[in-house]
């Protein structure tokens, strides 16, 4: 990789754009506030679209071929929501505008909330969440206050097994909540066992994620349900896998209280990069004066002809958790796509991203190690390591894929499976790009075996060779510095 | 669009590989009585016709770019040139996820790096992250940072109460099962010297914003020293518009501890508010406390240089219930969008904005407090926002604006609503966007309003 730097095309003196002239007589200028330097680049147009029209080039992405990272729900990301989010009257309204002059968002909003609990189940929806964790810690702050709200101080507990996202803990663990971890049992469920033994006046609930992050549907989870309900606890759903399940199962019929969805895995909406997401949060009837402040509510009025969309705050509402009103623009996107699968178009989705892991998982089931035997749902997990290859590591075989021009699996995740190797096709990759990985997955397994340095070695084909991520932390090089170059 | 492409029969040999007769048999383990349930989804809409119910409902709403605006409170109307959605709109970037796979996420992590020093640059800080969800969050995220820096050993952080009220309303949603104690916004009208003085050796952290939520610039000079000597080494977060250090001598050069504040005003529009970016920047010393996604640079097996997810043992997936944070997705095309925009604009570009916001925001402030019933309330130097006292209740004069006078106009935001102390006080905002006519003609709106009101009181 050659690409410079932004700062290292910098010429002082150029410009890149103009602006107009100040129509309006200057005014004084605070003297003793003013900083010296602005250190910015200084580049033209063309300068600006070359560089980051080079970087782009440097990445791979759902637009280039299959990105089975388990756990993310790479899908296509449908162009339709490109152009729906950027019409200008959606971009270009400000959020504390007038609620008269921005009922056609306010219309979108309700009705998104609305797709959102006929595919769910639950009562009422919060679309404030950003990202899957904030949804996770507003339903977490949910839980915890509504067991305040009932007296029940003394509660402080939550079960989360070990297969979880890391999210789960962690935003446990600010909300103030103790943490307990469960196994998994032999077929990759929750130990209910191992469960017993919380089930007390200290629980808060349980977080569980179905299905669960081995790719399987949890054979107890209606058991789950009835044993934290019993004890007094609510359960959580992180739904981070709801595209194995929209239109095949309502997550609240069998008995979750509280999950939060991910408009940019479940919803088609793109994951940018890294961002931004989007995490509403949905909750059964007795929760829903907890939601976070403030959800869509529509006033029927007698006197006018169209309803009146509004904000309004949920009464005992943990409170706001981000500005303003959530992540609008990706809302959008969520419901367009939506709006363009009704009932029948949201399950063929799901039993087709279930029908292409099944699938690939059968074409490689003989070479690579499989922990749980079982149908999975749209992901599953092998084990990247094979008995007569020794030296090689799951690792290995991701940066091997790349020589391929494909998109490694997540790896080293779920932590109970050693060199996990975690693969979610998606519905929308089509029965040859899946036979195109299975190829290359299998004779990648035939490499690990005959000449297994091409797999240390790897990527061989990518625009850097394998970075050393220990002298990335060791050296703290995280930010530009002209002097230093 | 067509949303899974297999053909009946290729969806046929693909059961049969699998070993199971039909689509059902791959939902044995789903309860019968759960499985197939009725939604009740609309109908499904095809492109064309989704498209033309977008259309309305997008015109359905009045745009601000189409009307002469003077609303911020924290989003703002800024000119964002094409070169930034020229960038955001290549599937190389926003089809791509998290850069866990370095070597193919170059383009990503390099961008993300170039963010991070900007960031620094403009803030002047050591250290940035790869983004919190906004302004918000982030606020929440320096409380965080600073309790743990003090490994949870002190309680109490004080809020300036200038600080924008949606932060101090995610702070304290964040923090409710914390036990912290949250001080210094109680008495909304007291003035920073006094909540300063609140800051004691129980004290993690001093949070103030600059511009503050009223506009004006808070004067820094000896803050930090204040918070450190009287907090025994307490922090001092601050929040800051970013466009404002196009012109504004940065936080880091007054010594705060965390700079950060919202990213919407550097290239995103207004888009009913989110996705906004919230950016976070602090010192060195502080890195491992910090939350989020950290970027650094190093080199491939063959010496030649790249960039890498770094410092990731902060993190939920390694740390687990031990992690900084839970924050996982952030906003991670919105940082391109910054990068593209401070690149694009530049050293000259962004100076030449922010006098422009400074100029135009005091040319309004001085045409308004020149009409009969309106005072513009500035104790201290503004930025682009300023507040002025209005003859008549805010929502009064907003309604006057948009529905009575000879065009629309989005007048600013009515104080009232998280101030009851400031019936009557709205927030006035004027960027690059607002013409000398567009500014002139509000004036003449207001001095209408003052005249018709006058008439309707002594009637």
């Amino acid at each position: 990789m050659t690409e410079p730097l932004i700062f290292e095309l910098s010429i002082p003196g150029r410009k890149g754009v103009r602006l107009p002239e100040l129509d309006v007589p200057e005014s004084e200028l605070p003297a003793d506030l003013l900083r010296d330097d602005l250190p910015l680049p200084e580049v033209s147009e063309v300068d600006v679209v070359r560089h980051y029209l080079r970087l782009s080039q440097l990445n791979y992405a759902v637009d280039k071929g299959i990105y089975p990272l388990g756990s993310c729900t790479m899908k296509y990301n449908p162009k339709i929501n490109e152009v729906a989010a950027r019409l200008p009257g959606f971009v270009g309204i400000h959020p504390l505008q007038d609620e008269l002059t921005v009922q056609g968002a306010l219309y979108l909003m309700y009705h998104l909330q609305e797709q959102l609990k006929a595919i769910s189940g639950f009562d009422a929806i919060s679309l404030q969440p950003a990202a899957g964790a904030h949804g996770e810690l507003t339903g977490v702050l949910i839980m915890r206050k509504y067991h305040l709200d009932r007296g029940e101080t003394q509660r402080d507990t939550m079960l989360i097994p070990d297969s979880a996202h890391g999210t789960n803990p962690a935003s446990t663990s600010m909300s103030g909540l103790r943490v307990v971890e469960i196994p998994s049992d032999a077929r990759g469920n929750v130990d209910l066992e191992a469960m017993k033994a919380y089930m007390n006046e200290r629980l808060i609930g349980i977080m569980i994620t179905n299905p669960n992050t081995l790719g399987l549907f949890d054979e107890n989870l209606e058991a789950i349900c009835q044993m934290v309900h019993e004890a007094g606890g609510l359960v959580y759903g992180d739904g981070a896998n709801m595209n194995a399940l929209m239109g095949i199962m309502r997550p609240a019929e069998i008995g979750i209280d509280v999950m939060h969805f991910n408009l940019h895995k479940t919803f088609s909406t793109p994951h940018g990069g890294g961002g931004p997401g989007s995490g509403p949060v949905g909750v059964v009837a007795k929760l829903a004066d907890f939601l976070p402040a403030p959800i869509v509510v529509k006033e029927e009025d007698a006197e006018e002809e169209a309803p009146l969309y509004t904000f309004y705050d949920p009464p005992k509402s943990i409170g706001r958790v981000k500005s303003f009103w959530g992540h609008f623009s990706v809302m959008i996107k969520a419901y367009t796509y939506i709006r363009m699968l009704g009932d029948e178009g949201v399950r063929r989705a799901a039993e087709h991203a279930v029908l292409n892991a099944n699938y690939l998982l059968s074409r490689i089931r003989d070479v690579y190690p499989l922990p749980y035997d079982r149908i999975c749902k749209h992901e599953f997990v092998v084990e990247g390591r094979f008995e007569d290859a020794p030296g090689v590591r799951a690792l290995d075989i991701a940066k091997r894929l790349i020589d391929y021009g494909v998109h490694p699996p997540t790896n080293y995740f779920p932590l109970i499976v050693h060199e996990a190797l975690m693969i979610e096709p998606t519905e929308t990759e089509s029965k040859q790009e899946v036979d195109r990985y299975a190829d290359i997955l299998l004779k990648i397994a035939e490499e690990a075996k005959t000449d297994p340095d091409l797999l240390h070695e790897a990527p061989h084909n990518a625009p850097v060779r394998r970075l050393d991520e220990v002298y990335a932390a060791r050296q703290k090089i995280l930010r530009y510095r002209r002097d230093q170059q | 669009m067509v949303f899974v492409p297999h053909t009946e029969e290729e969806r046929q040999a693909m059961l049969k590989a699998i070993g199971v007769e039909k689509m059902d048999d791959l939902f044995y383990d789903v309860p019968a009585k759960y499985r197939y349930p009725t939604l009740g989804l609309e109908a499904p809409l095809t492109e064309m016709e989704v498209l033309e119910e977008l259309q309305e409902l997008s015109e359905a709403n009045l745009n601000a770019y189409r009307t002469p605006t003077f609303l911020g409170a924290g989003i703002y109307r800024h000119w964002v040139p094409a070169v930034v959605d020229y960038v955001l709109s290549r599937g190389e970037f926003y089809t791509a996820y998290t850069p866990y796979q370095a070597e193919i996420s170059q383009g990503t992590l390099t961008a993300i790096f170039e963010y991070q020093s900007l960031i620094c640059d403009l803030t002047g800080m050591e250290v940035a992250n790869a983004s919190h969800y906004d302004g918000a969050t982030a606020a929440a995220e320096a409380v965080i940072q600073a309790y743990n820096v003090f490994r949870g050993k002190r309680k109490k952080v004080v809020l300036a109460p200038t600080l924008h009220p949606h932060y101090r309303e995610v702070i304290r949603t964040y923090t409710q099962g914390m036990g912290l104690e949250i001080v210094g916004d109680e008495a909304l009208e007291k003035p920073l010297e006094e909540v300063v003085e609140m800051v004691d050796e129980q004290t993690f952290a001093f949070i103030v914003q600059t511009p503050n939520f009223f506009g004006e610039i808070e004067p820094l000079e000896g803050l930090a020293d204040e918070v450190h000597t009287r907090g025994k080494k307490a922090l001092l977060a601050v929040a800051v518009n970013p466009i404002s250090l196009g012109l504004l001598k940065p936080p880091g050069e007054y010594g705060a501890d965390i700079v950060f504040g919202d990213g919407q005003p550097l290239g995103l529009g207004l888009n009913f508010g989110g996705p906004t970016l919230g950016f976070y920047a602090t010192k060195m010393r502080y890195v491992h406390q910090m939350a989020g996604r950290i970027v650094g640079e190093t080199k491939d097996v063959e010496g030649k240089r790249g960039f890498v997810l770094t410092l990731t043992s902060r993190e939920q997936h390694i740390r687990r219930h031990r992690a900084t944070s839970n924050i996982c997705s952030n906003q991670g095309i919105m940082t391109l969008a910054a990068t593209v925009y401070l690149s694009a604009l530049g050293k000259d570009g962004l100076r030449k904005v922010a006098l422009a916001n400074y100029h135009k925001a005091h040319y309004a402030a001085e045409r308004i407090a020149a009409l009969p019933g309106y005072t513009v309330v500035a104790d201290k130097p503004f930025f682009n926002e300023f507040v002025v006292e209005c003859p008549a209740p805010v929502a009064e004069i907003n309604d006057f604006l948009l529905n009575e006078w000879d065009y629309e106009i989005i007048g600013g935001y009515d104080l009232s609503r998280d101030y009851p102390h400031l019936a009557r006080h709205m927030l006035v905002a004027v960027t690059e966007m607002n013409g000398r006519d567009e500014i002139d003609d509000f004036v003449e709106a207001l001095r209408a309003f003052a005249d018709y009101h006058q008439v309707e009181v002594e009637a």
